[in-house]
């Protein structure tokens, strides 16, 4: 649009060539087609806002960061103001936006909870010493090979060094670990180790794509009707009814309309989607088909973790094939039914798992959380009727589709039927991801992953944005209701635990502070707030103990950040140091 | 065509509207305020079409910039017209029951072909096309313009040629379509609607109908000449024959802003008397005889204002008026005191009333209304009418509001009055920068980080041609005058065209260099169309 002020940086050939890599001609927002015709416009300009984010990723990975130079040129070529384009580049981690100096790849360690506990710290100078590029930072998703590296490539593709034993099948999925005792079996990682994950006919001849056959034979209504009987909640974290959001976006008439399958699991210690993707990336790419023809949405979107290359390149291939197939595109299974999907990488940044941060996100502005309402099943990707589900949970509408409610319910409890991933990592035996029904006790969980190592002093529930809690819970079934009426959470499926050796103070030292650099600084109170509540936590780790002035001065924030930020990053920020100073994890001079 | 001057839709529609022609107007800059109302219209999802010489700031808002020549308006508009009835676009319900001299239209515009259209405008034939395609097809469709249009020596007949697509398709007179030429300050609509204009009284009554006259003369106590006056270029022509010596001017600066400044300037300082009222001490000023310091409106003033959209607002003095300053009112009641002449009444409210009750399409609106209801919109002819937020509706009525049908015009491309020559091969073409205001005197008097406009764009091809350099200082003639200023490469103006702003007098008398041909009908000068030669300041 006109009221572009760049500065006077201009681009290279280079920067220029990596942009235009991803942008077509066409994407150009401004086009002169002669000397007396140039064509632009809001439309053309709103319709390409959302390439902003592929373009920075394009500039990233090709030139190593994104100068003012570069910045200007994708502004001029999306017409987006420079101050916004610097704002959305410099909200995400993976960014650069100053001259890294060097022209080397760069290895993101991660610094969080499993990962501290493992040595993250070491390794991330052992890797410095090696004279590696290192960059200290969040969770990466790998918390079951504590800690964690991510390798973001420059002029290369970006890479996890764990992976390299993976990629081709059949692999070894060490990390998977099967739950004993299961009645009927696995449901969601079943086809793992099983199925190849880059073969279409691999998928197809275990059952792949009955389930999408059988869901275009009952019709929309029916599908989410049998979802709503299952019982079947949202497995990302918040637990809302699936069928609630499907039947309101199946509501809405006259307009385009979304499904998007939220493959942004930042929470420390959540890898279970990452699993998932890797593994058997053809069944969420079933999954969320049959969330978009049910709810007659055309289109379907995949917003991933850039921390994900892997399950990157797996879903993108299995795009592919599914589309060459006609699993996707005009005629979905020959049923008439137009439905795509396009994936999108995210760029580092904890919030955009926010179902309207990570709207944002797309749309290419900032991943600030949106009020709410309206919600997303009418005002939700472009302001349109959009329905958000977490990968586990589209795998499990795949499962209830295929095998009926009823065989849903056979497992679980009557208010949480159904079975759920969890992952264990920390001082436990064997790390990984477990499906278990819900309703198994934490005790029962624990031992299926072997146990735990050492002493355990405390468990981490929900990840950072849960909450602490010590070994008199264990028989705690895991259960939305059953972690709630006892003051903690599931979450995500996050069960982290903590030996006596524990760092506690240095542990909830980084916690505070992740919350600190994840706020995306929308409300006041949260971005405020987070930053005292880190301050508070390194004053007390230079006093040894925690005064009664500042113990009242975290409750009061935590309870400003609940009531007055719009999203659940504030809501819940302070739930990890509230629950550790009440079990006496920290605070107390000891 | 319709009668009374003023836009025929309300702010609130450009931002409901399909379809926006914004022509010959650089909103942005010019009419910051209305072009807000216009960008939330592009928000919500209108497709805007520009057409203008230059790809101005507003342009580059539109879907689509159609870069015409200079003066080749009614080529494009009959082109426009044409392609829409070829193409069986028209509205011919509204054609048959509302408009007259259809037939005659129809074949006026036969030889506008697009090809031709092409080759007079230069821009691309499928552009217009397609232009006619969306404003015709739209279910709500607005043509916008201002000076590009009205300041050519044939300004009348580009306006008709715009008003033509709007009868074609029935786009005016209803909530969201219609005609809107912008007005500039917050308060040149109210100062037409009060009758300064040299052949109407308040309302857009004529002077030349006695039972208009009678009504006023009745209120004033005064006979009144049964005569339509004469508008500003008459008056200067008139003051080149000899028969006009006496000039009042309040709130003008014709001394920096007339076409040919030299010939207005020696016309001003030849007459017998000149005096001035304004609230700065203008160029025009300094030639007076005597100066009365007048107040601001805005800040100082007590009244009302009535903005493009035909709304009457309450306006409050926030401080009183410095030094000798007085108000507009008490100037004008002790001068006509001096004259032997007592005017009545001096409190705004009760020449407002006064107003009422001569002004038809002014009765409706009460202080205490105004007041209330935020303003009204006119015509608002009594208490109990809510006001008009779009003017034209009798033409959708069954019996035109008692009306005749609204009639077709026949106008034919001619060109800009002066025509580029070996000796002057550019053309110049003036006008509005967003920070600054007419001849710079309310709006040189403060900084700005954004002000540009005294120097003269020009493409770098021409640059390059020319052997000038960006910045370079040049000297700039046309047939009569000669200027020096620096030019400004920009690659958003055309080869052949030059632009600069007339903001600046001071340091760039750029009207020593415009064309004073105007129009009978409009009284304006062509400040759009001047052509005009750069040459290297010899060293």
């Amino acid at each position: 649009m006109a009221d572009l002020h760049l500065t006077i940086d201009n681009s290279t050939d280079a920067e220029r060539a990596a942009v235009d890599d991803v942008l077509s001609p066409d994407a150009r927002v401004v086009i002169h087609e002669s000397e007396r015709l140039v064509r632009g416009g809001m439309t053309r300009k709103n319709d390409r806002r959302h390439l902003l984010l592929p373009a920075l990723h394009a500039l990233q990975a090709d030139i190593g960061w994104i100068s003012a130079g570069g910045l200007n040129y994708i502004s001029d070529v999306l017409q987006v103001p420079p101050a916004e384009a610097y704002g959305v580049a410099t909200f995400y981690e993976l960014f650069r936006t100053e001259d890294p100096g060097h022209s080397d790849s760069t290895v993101h360690v991660c610094m969080d909870t499993s990962c501290q506990i493992a040595g993250a710290e070491a390794l991330a100078q052992a890797l410095e010493a090696d004279g590696k590029q290192v960059h200290r930072g969040p969770c990466l998703g790998q918390c079951e090979r504590a800690p964690a590296q991510f390798v973001q490539g420059r002029g290369a593709a970006d890479s996890v060094p764990a992976d390299s034993d993976n990629i081709a099948f059949p692999g070894a999925f060490q990390s998977i670990q099967r739950a004993a005792g299961h009645t009927g079996g696995l449901r969601l990682l079943a086809n793992i180790g099983v199925v190849d994950p880059t073969s279409l006919a691999s998928y197809r001849e275990h059952g792949g794509y009955a389930a999408l056959e059988k869901a275009l034979s009952m019709g929309g209504q029916a599908v989410i009707d049998e979802v709503r009987s299952a019982g079947l909640t949202g497995r990302g974290g918040a637990g809302f009814p699936t069928a609630i959001k499907w039947q309101g976006v199946a509501d809405e008439q006259g307009r385009p309309k979304h499904v998007i399958a939220n493959a942004d699991e930042s929470e420390p210690g959540t890898f279970k989607d990452r699993t998932l993707m890797e593994n058997d990336p053809f069944a969420l790419i079933e999954g969320l088909t049959i969330a978009g023809v049910s709810v007659g949405a055309e289109n379907g979107w995949i917003y991933i973790r850039g921390e994900y290359p892997l399950s990157t390149a797996r879903l993108t291939n299995a795009i592919e094939h599914a589309r060459t197939a006609g699993l996707l595109g005009d005629d979905v299974m020959g049923s008439g039914q137009r439905f795509d999907i396009e994936l999108r990488r995210g760029a580092g940044a904890y919030i955009c798992g926010e179902e309207t941060a990570l709207m944002e996100s797309i749309e290419g502005f900032r991943g600030e959380p949106r009020n709410k309402p309206p919600f997303p099943s009418t005002h939700g990707l472009f302001g349109e009727p959009t329905a958000v589900n977490n990968p586990e949970t589209l795998l499990n509408a795949l499962y209830i589709v295929l095998n009926s409610s009823a065989a849903f319910r056979f497992v679980g409890t009557e208010k949480s039927p159904g079975t759920r991933l969890f992952c264990l990592s920390g001082h436990v035996a064997n790390p990984g991801v477990y499906e278990v029904p819900q309703g198994t006790t934490l005790r029962q969980m624990i031992e299926v992953a072997g146990g735990a190592t050492g002493t355990t002093k405390a468990i981490l529930m929900g990840g950072a944005a849960g909450s602490f809690i010590d070994d008199g819970q264990l028989d705690m079934p895991l259960t939305g209701e059953d972690t709630r009426e006892r003051g903690t959470t599931l979450g995500s499926g996050v069960i982290t635990l903590f030996d006596d050796t524990v760092d506690f103070t240095s542990l909830l030292t980084r916690i505070t502070e992740f919350f600190k650099s994840e706020s995306c600084g929308q409300c006041v109170p949260c971005r405020v707030g987070t930053t005292r509540q880190h301050e508070v936590i390194v004053e007390m780790g230079k006093q040894g103990s925690l005064t009664d002035e500042r113990n009242t001065l975290i409750d009061d924030m935590a309870m400003a950040m609940a009531d007055a930020s719009i999203c659940g990053l504030g809501h819940t920020a302070a739930g990890a140091v509230q629950s550790a100073i009440r079990l006496g994890l920290i605070g107390s001079a000891s | 065509m319709f009668g009374a001057g003023g836009g025929t839709a309300s702010y609130k529609e450009i931002e409901e509207v399909d379809v926006v022609l914004l022509w010959g107007s650089n909103a942005r800059e010019a009419h910051p305020i209305f072009f807000h109302h216009l960008m939330k219209g592009l928000k919500n999802g209108a497709k805007m079409f520009a057409v203008d010489p230059r790809r101005t700031s507003s342009s580059k808002f539109a879907d689509a910039w159609l870069g015409l020549d200079v003066g080749t308006d009614i080529a494009m508009a009959n082109a426009v017209a044409r392609e829409i009835i070829h193409a069986g676009l028209v509205n011919e319900a509204f054609i048959t029951h509302s408009t007259d001299g259809y037939e005659t239209y129809k074949a006026s515009v036969e030889s506008y072909t697009l090809e031709y259209a092409e080759k007079v405008t230069g821009v691309p034939a499928s552009a217009i096309k397609e232009m006619a395609h969306a404003y015709a097809t739209a279910g709500k469709a607005q043509i916008l313009w201002t000076l590009g249009i009205t300041e050519h020596h044939n300004a009348v007949d580009n306006v008709l040629s715009l008003c033509n697509l709007a009868l074609l398709t029935g786009h005016v007179g209803k909530w969201g379509s219609g005609l809107v030429p912008l007005r500039g300050q917050n308060n040149v609509q109210g100062g037409g609607d009060m009758g300064a204009l040299p052949n109407k009284f308040p309302g857009f009554q004529d002077v030349t109908d006695a039972e208009h006259r009678a009504k006023f003369e009745a209120v004033y106590g005064a006979a009144l000449n049964p005569e339509d006056g004469i508008h500003l270029t008459l008056m200067f022509e008139a003051m080149g024959r000899g028969e006009l010596t006496a000039a009042f001017v309040l709130g003008e600066n014709p001394a920096d802003s007339e076409a040919d400044i030299d010939q207005a300037r020696k016309l001003l300082s030849g007459l017998d008397c000149l005096v001035v009222q304004d609230i700065f001490m203008t160029r025009t000023a300094e030639l007076a005889d005597v100066v009365f310091p007048a107040s601001v409106a805005w800040a100082e003033s007590d009244g009302t204002v009535t903005s493009s959209e035909r709304r009457v607002q309450r306006t409050r003095p926030a401080v009183t008026p410095p030094g000798q300053a007085r108000h507009d009112i008490d100037i004008m009641h002790e001068l006509a005191k001096r004259m032997g002449v007592d005017l009545g009444a001096t409190e705004p409210e009760a020449l407002w009333d006064e107003l009422r009750s001569l002004s038809p399409m002014h009765g409706g609106m009460s202080y205490e209304r105004l007041e209330s209801e935020g303003g009204l919109q006119w015509p608002c002819p009594d208490l109990d009418h809510p006001g008009s937020p779009f003017l034209h509706g009798w033409l959708w009525e069954e019996d035109l509001g008692g009306r005749a049908p609204s009639p077709f015009s026949v106008v034919e491309h001619e060109g800009p009055n002066e025509k580029l020559t070996d000796q002057f091969p550019l053309r110049l073409t003036t006008g509005r920068s967003l920070d600054s205001y007419n001849t710079g005197v309310q709006s040189n008097g403060f900084q700005s980080p954004i002000r540009y406009g005294e120097e003269l764009d020009i493409n770098p091809a021409d640059g390059v041609s020319l052997n000038i350099v960006d910045g370079e200082r040049v000297s700039v003639s046309s047939p009569r005058g000669t200027v020096e200023m620096n030019v400004r490469f920009q690659p958003d103006i055309p080869v052949g065209l030059t632009f600069t702003t007339y903001h600046f007098p001071a340091l760039v008398d750029i009207n020593k260099l415009t064309n004073d041909a105007w129009d009978k009908r409009s009284g304006t000068s062509e400040f759009k169309a001047a052509s005009i030669r750069v040459d290297k300041i010899s060293a």
